[in-house]
């Protein structure tokens, strides 16, 4: 079950490219954490671009977005590029799953992670969530009314 | 929850095709640059002659600029060829030339769809195409747009294909139970 709404957002430190790290505590604005099952398939691809797209509405309210899956750091680098993504997409590649694991989102039977979205507010409290089915895209219009309830 | 609901409803500033009390309305969120709304074009113009009356067609502008980097020129070339009543030819203009979409073919595409390129670039300058197109920018965000294209029929995100065949099944489900 992926964890509820007020529970303190578990502290992480991961590779955002392949020497360096990205930690949750270095934000002091909300954070919205999109986890998704894997680069490259058709589904996550379009959610991240559309986040890409709207990420200056995010910043706009001095939110900071973070991509995660259990892909490794040169997976997303390339991955990234190609895609040209404006966010980091950090590494949960080692041990694999940890952090979806703290977050209650790893699907152990395959290896990946659920479809989910936490927005975590400047208290790392978790403000609000929403895990999708693994096909459906969920779209960014929920996170950002999350992150706008928060100022 | 996000409930991929159109958060802005259809209005008088909106390029629509079709009569106003159609039962269904269809609303694309598009990207002129990208290969997927290209394939949607011819469909969404078949599903126009099949339903005829019963539709009426809305386009809005979702340029994703960081994977397409026309997208947003050509929403703009749209815009400000639809200040002089031109939205539709060069809409239809830049889907079927999709994949020449830099600067100097955009300013031919005005001079073909009769629109005058001198006031084109006038009213690019003055930046209200731009504020046009981001003002739909955000509002396919805020409806929960999640990708190019997303479409809403009467409202609601359509999640399912946009073939021809399973579309038109949906519409004509739509009709046959309202």
């Amino acid at each position: 079950m992926a964890l509820d709404v007020g529970t303190p957002a578990p502290e992480f430190e991961l590779l955002a490219t392949p020497d360096q790290r990205v930690a949750l505590a270095e934000f002091d604005g909300p954070v919205v954490l999109i986890f998704y099952p894997a680069d490259w398939s058709p589904v996550c691809s379009d959610e991240l671009s559309v986040f890409s797209a709207a990420s200056k509405l995010f910043h706009a309210r001095g939110a900071q977005l973070l991509g995660i899956s259990v892909d490794g750091a040169w997976c997303h680098e390339a991955y990234k590029e190609q895609r040209n993504i404006g966010f980091p997409l950090l590494a949960d590649f080692n041990p694999k799953g940890a952090v979806a694991q703290l977050y209650g989102v790893y699907r152990e039977h395959d290896g990946t992670t659920e479809r989910a979205l936490f927005v975590i507010d400047r208290d790392k409290k978790i403000a609000w969530s929403e895990v999708s089915p693994l096909g459906v895209n969920p779209g960014a219009d929920g996170a950002l009314r999350a992150v706008e309830a928060l100022s | 929850m996000s409930d991929g609901r159109l958060s802005v409803p259809v209005g008088s500033d909106d390029h629509v095709v079709g009569p106003e009390d159609a039962r269904l309305t269809l609303v694309e969120y598009g990207d002129y640059q990208c290969p997927y709304c290209g394939q949607a074009f011819p469909i969404v113009e078949q599903l126009r002659e099949t339903f005829s009356d019963a539709l009426r067609f809305v386009f809005r502008n979702f340029p994703l600029a960081d994977m397409h980097p026309h997208a947003e020129a050509a929403a703009e070339v749209a815009e400000a060829a639809g200040l002089q009543g031109k939205f539709w030819e060069m809409h239809d203009t830049l889907y079927t030339n999709q994949r020449h979409l830099e600067e100097a073919a955009l300013l031919r595409y005005v001079t073909d769809v009769g629109a005058d390129v001198d006031q084109v670039s006038k009213d690019l300058a003055s930046g209200a195409p731009r504020q046009r197109v981001e003002a739909d920018f955000e509002g396919a965000i805020r409806s929960g747009a999640n990708g190019t294209p997303t479409f809403f029929v009467n409202g609601a995100r359509y999640d399912g294909s946009w073939t021809y065949e399973p579309f038109a099944k949906h519409l004509q489900d739509l009709l046959d139970h309202q």
